[in-house]
């Protein structure tokens, strides 16, 4: 078996990814496994191709990596790999069908509005806004449709300020979504299929120094601090472990995914994003939550590989 | 699975620890950006690297190759802390083309002239002084005052780049207010990232300001042999022996070597020895004997003849596409060497917010912002023609120039007269942005 580990990509995530990539494969090498590190470039399907016995491990983040199309691509050529398939990575990627999914399967999610740039163009933006913020209210939050790391991401606080956060979302894709803001406690929770059924990990609790859980507090370490598990009662916690299960199972998702949400000073959990290719740098939140489980990095992606290829 | 108690961690057990000039130190979304840059179906016009394809290599490897048959023992030996004397005596040749006359003796070589400039901050700077620096300035020498907490203030410009009136203005303005101004860093030629030059009145007029008001100037002059239109215009230095000048070799020959130095008065070179020793012990005595023999045994002068001429194309087909492709409103300077071009993009654009969509586009630039310490910038881009070749110049502009229009359209939608522009922190120069 030869395990290719694929990570960079031309998305905007494109350094996080190779962080994550290189982490990942060093890690299945400490547990001695032969690992090829590999970008995406014209280069990667005739290596597939020469190398029958792959397993791909996607870490790619953003764009086509998680967007459902290379894992596509993986499945046309017959090329085992870890974590959701196109199909279900097609749905989660996009916030804007994603959280219609958690909300058709009867889960808690914030109420949504998906726009194209060029209706606010033909109908009309000042109207338009206004009716959107009849509809959900203030404070609210807009970001990109189809984009990770908090990229674009912005909390709207009243009227004003909007146009330019629909102008930061529409810098990264055509589409963006407007929320309705759920105060509470930020938490992610990691859920691992091993072959015995999705099983939720301790929820990891994210405080960023700077109150905003932005890029800067996401990927400078010292920035942010982590709580695993989560500072919540065992009634929140519980609903939070068995929230991110029904995400990973509405959506469709299997072997790894992590959902993020944010829980209310009720205890109740509310969906706010899906990933199929959590991040797995020094600051991700993913394998906070495996330490916590007593598992290591490289040994469940060791586990997840041979799963792929069985 | 057996879960662990409760564990609390920011991920960085010496997060406590780090120096305040350490603290604001982080990543950013804008720098991640750039990780695509390289990547072959982006064409980067933000990168600032020397195209050095036109080397002679061969002729290069044959003379290293004597040089290390020859003489390697001390060429990979410890070396002086102030630099080998046959290479600053060359040096002083190099500086002569631009009208400097000086003594080996105040030459001293630094790991490029990024370092020159460390060490310069690092001998007049305690935290809270003032580094005055035109408008826009080098966002490596930013990030390196930054470091030492000093206080950035710019002067404004104009066609001819730094403005000796404003310069004045700006200084008696900061010394009533009580601030210590420690020196004037100023890119005279082809600035990067304006590409503008100061004709030599404006330098005498700026030289003229300092002198009457005390404050030392720090002339950097990586480019100025890279004259595309005209003669050199002299360097400042050789006007005013108490300048302090920054030179490199990263330009006229190759990056890589990392070969710079600093011409100053005496006693300033005095400290700048010591502080060198306490650095790095000597600058890279390798690179200091391979460039002393690649000016002993090439035709170096013909090589920067050969920049040039690929350089003049590159400007040429970089203006010219400029002409045909961008939107009302917009405007840029013309530069007459060096390598970049200063975009002012039409009212309410912000260029950084610009950013996702050029990579969306497969276009990568420079956002104006990172060559201001205090947030100014947000209608400008830096393009550089130095890189690619013509014809990709020629795409990255069409691609640039699309990139303005949908974000008009954008703008328009909204109607935003303004984006929101931000207090952006320069953090030190990166490989594509240097």
């Amino acid at each position: 078996m030869t395990i290719i580990v694929i990570a960079g990509g031309l998305s905007h995530e494109r350094d996080v990814s190779l962080r994550s990539g290189r982490r990942v494969a060093q890690a299945l090498r400490d547990v001695g496994r032969e690992v090829i590190e590999a970008d995406v470039n014209a280069d990667l399907v005739p290596l597939l191709r020469r190398t029958p016995d792959a397993v791909v491990v996607p870490m790619l983040h953003g764009g086509l990596g998680e967007d459902g199309a290379f894992r596509e691509v993986l499945e046309v050529l017959n090329v085992p790999f870890v974590g959701p398939t196109g199909a279900s990575s097609r749905l989660t990627f996009d916030k804007s069908i994603a959280t219609s999914v958690v909300r058709a399967a009867g889960l808690a999610a914030p109420k949504q509005i998906a726009l194209p740039h060029d209706i606010f163009r033909e109908l009309g933006a000042p109207a338009l806004m206004e009716g959107i913020g009849a509809q959900l209210g203030y404070p609210l939050m807009v970001k990109p449709s189809r984009s990770g790391s908090a990229l674009g991401v912005t909390k709207v606080d009243d009227a004003s300020g909007l146009p330019a956060a629909l102008v930061a979302a529409y810098a990264y894709g055509s589409v963006a979504v407007i929320e309705s803001y759920v105060a509470g406690t930020e938490i992610a929770v990691t859920v691992l299929d091993d072959g015995s059924g999705p099983v939720a990990l301790p929820p990891v609790e994210i405080r960023p120094e700077s109150g905003v859980y932005d890029y800067e507090s996401r990927y400078t370490a010292g920035q942010t601090r982590f709580v695993t598990p989560a500072e919540l009662s065992d009634d929140a916690l519980l609903a939070a472990r068995e929230l991110a299960v029904a995400v990973h199972r509405a959506l469709g998702l299997r072997h790894l995914s992590r959902t993020d949400m944010i829980v209310e000073a009720s205890g109740r959990p509310v969906f706010f994003e899906g990933n199929v290719a959590p991040g797995m740098t020094e600051t991700s939140l993913a394998p906070l939550a495996f330490e916590a489980a007593g598992r290591e990095l490289g040994e469940v992606f060791a586990t997840l590989v041979d799963l792929a290829r069985a | 699975m057996t879960e662990h108690s409760r564990h609390d961690t920011r991920l960085d057990r010496f997060v406590d620890s780090y120096s305040q000039r350490t603290n604001g130190m982080r990543v950013s979304a804008v720098r991640a950006l750039f990780a695509v840059a390289n990547r072959p179906e982006i064409v980067s016009l933000a990168g600032g690297m020397p195209n050095i394809k036109d080397l002679p290599l061969p002729e290069i490897a044959g003379s290293i190759a004597d040089m290390i048959t020859s003489n390697g023992t001390q060429v990979m030996q410890y070396g002086s802390g102030q630099g080998e004397p046959a290479l600053r005596e060359q040096i002083l040749d190099v500086m002569a083309l631009e009208g400097i006359t000086a003594h080996a003796d105040d030459v001293v070589i630094t790991a490029g002239s990024q370092q020159g400039l460390d060490l310069v901050t690092r001998i007049f700077c305690d935290p809270g002084d003032v580094i005055l620096a035109e408008s826009p300035s080098y966002v490596g020498a930013l990030g390196t005052f930054l470091s030492y907490q000093t206080e950035v203030v710019h002067v404004g410009s104009d066609e001819d780049g730094l403005d000796p009136t404003a310069l004045r203005e700006t200084v008696a303005r900061l010394k009533k207010a009580g601030k210590r101004i420690k020196f004037l860093y100023t890119i005279p030629n082809f600035n990067n990232p304006s590409g503008k030059t100061q004709p030599w009145e404006r330098r005498l007029d700026i030289l003229s300001v300092c002198a009457e008001e005390g404050v030392l100037v720090v002339e950097d002059n990586p480019y100025g042999l890279l004259t595309l239109d005209a003669d050199p215009i002299p360097a400042m230095r050789s006007a005013d022996a108490d300048v302090i000048y920054l030179g490199s070799f990263s330009k006229t020959f190759a990056p890589g070597f990392r070969v710079g130095w600093v011409l100053a008065p005496h006693a300033v070179r005095e400290k700048l020895v010591l502080a060198q020793e306490s650095a790095t012990l000597c600058p890279p005595v390798f690179s200091q004997f391979a460039i002393s023999t690649y000016l002993a045994t090439q035709d170096w002068q013909g090589q920067i003849e050969i920049y040039r001429d690929m350089y003049r194309e590159r400007r040429d087909t970089m203006l010219h596409a400029l002409a045909e492709e961008m939107p009302d409103g917009a405007s840029w300077t013309r530069p007459a060497g060096g390598f970049f071009v200063w975009v002012t993009l039409p009212e309410g654009l912000d260029s950084q917010a610009m950013l996702p969509r050029g990579v969306n586009a497969r276009v990568a630039f420079v956002p104006g912002g990172a060559f201001y310490a205090d947030g100014q910038g947000a209608r400008n881009v830096r393009l550089s023609y130095c890189f690619p070749p013509a014809d990709r110049i020629r795409i990255g502009v069409q691609r640039f120039a699309d990139v303005v229009r949908r974000e008009l359209e954008v703008m328009d939608t909204f109607g935003i007269d303004a984006s929101p522009h931000e207090l952006r922190r320069p953090t030190g120069p990166g490989p594509d942005l240097t």
